[in-house]
């Protein structure tokens, strides 16, 4: 449990790098891909995988929106980092390689997964933007 | 008379100009694509031009500040992420509509992150890579004794990566070859005892090549309307993980 707060902050972080993140948003993305990961295991032993990564991406897409307004910088350097131990780029890669191996059923099933969670991921940043909207017209407004 | 309509056509030029280049290098590094178009229009409007178009797709701008004004277009042919600069031209617009700075203000701190190099030189980002195919391989429940051949593994994938990708101009058989080295390596690592399970090695060292993002971005830029780009992104993601998975395919079918 603990291990797996550590490797997913690093991972998260040192992701941030690979994308030129700036070094003053380095720990903060950490922080987002932490959140989510351990988010998305525990909601992944009760429900489906699936639905697991839109609950984990909506919260990583508030925090992202959050950070974004108090660091002043774009929400998508944020929500990169936290998106990323989410994002089923092995999965894309492990359906390959069945097609690769010739085994196309199984390659279908991975490629059709893929897809979904990242539609899922995809509309969990899309709601989670809905929210902040929402929140901030209240916020103006009231 | 002459000459006014003459300066105001250049100020109008200057100004799609200015958003071309801020729109440019966000583009190029890898902003979404609505973000790049509200970002140039934007900046159209701050500085006068309210009803600016323009349209945006991974290769190409096209932006026009009136209907009789001429579309200027711009060729993106190189796409990288580069956070840092997405950022700092989002501070710019920012400050530009704010009227913290001139239009030949912003013209200048453009040009200088255009020119600007990478936040992070090679060989950080490649220690980078390291520490993150090791961190994936103990994520996907791989053991800490397989984190360490994925981390030496890793670092050499994406130093291949890179390296392969300024001698072959094509990134679909640098990514090919990397990920055929990744696999390689994981092969022998397990091969020599280093390693114990194969699978995990190699799906840890491939995360850093692997375009996750470049899916999710695509299904959301389908959702935002902006059809093109959002299949047009998914072919390139799809094409990355071909090359990846052919890499790795061909390891597996060699042994």
């Amino acid at each position: 449990m603990i291990l797996q707060l550590i490797t997913s902050f690093i991972a998260a972080s040192a992701f941030c790098v690979l994308f030129n993140a700036p070094v003053r948003a380095l720990l903060q993305c950490g922080f987002a891909g932490m959140i989510g990961w351990m988010l998305y295991l525990q909601l992944d032993d009760r429900w489906d995988t699936v639905v697991a990564t839109f609950g984990a991406t909506v919260v990583v897409g508030v925090i992202s929106q959050f950070f974004a307004r108090s660091f002043k910088m774009p929400v998508i350097i944020f929500s990169v980092g936290g998106i990323i131990p989410l994002v089923p780029g092995g999965l894309a890669y492990d359906a390959m390689r069945q097609f690769v191996e010739n085994d196309n059923n199984q390659g279908i099933q991975f490629a059709v997964q893929a897809l979904l969670l990242s539609g899922a991921i995809a509309a969990g940043l899309v709601l989670s933007e809905v929210l902040g909207q929402m929140f901030r017209r209240k916020h103006v407004s009231g | 008379m002459d000459s006014t309509s003459n300066n105001s056509n250049t100020t109008a030029h200057d100004i799609i100009d200015l958003c071309l280049l801020a729109g440019k290098i966000m583009l190029q590094s890898g902003a979404e694509t609505y973000r790049v178009e509200d970002t140039m229009s934007r900046m159209a409007a701050s500085l006068g031009f309210p009803g600016a178009h323009s349209y945006v797709t991974p290769t190409v701008i096209m932006f026009t500040t009136s209907r009789t004004e001429p579309v200027k277009l711009f060729r993106i042919a190189e796409r990288t992420t580069d956070l840092q600069k997405v950022s700092e031209v989002n501070d710019i617009s920012r400050r530009l509509s704010e009227r913290q700075l001139t239009a030949a203000e912003a013209r200048e701190r453009l040009g200088i992150v255009d020119d600007a190099a990478h936040a992070y030189p090679v060989w950080l980002q490649t220690v980078a890579a390291a520490l993150t195919g090791a961190c994936f391989t103990v994520m996907f429940k791989g053991s800490l004794w397989d984190a360490l051949p994925s981390l030496l593994i890793s670092g050499v994938g994406f130093a291949a990566v890179t390296y392969l990708h300024r001698l072959v101009q094509i990134r679909f058989f640098a990514e090919f070859i990397a990920s055929f080295i990744i696999g390689l390596l994981a092969f022998f690592s397990v091969r020599l005892g280093i390693g114990q399970e194969m699978d995990k090695i190699i799906i840890g060292c491939v995360m850093p090549l692997v375009p996750g993002l470049l899916i999710t971005n695509a299904v959301r830029d389908l959702m935002a309307g902006h059809l093109v780009s959002g299949l047009s992104k998914g072919a390139d993601a799809f094409l990355t993980a071909f090359a990846i998975g052919t890499g790795i395919g061909l390891v597996l079918s060699l042994f």
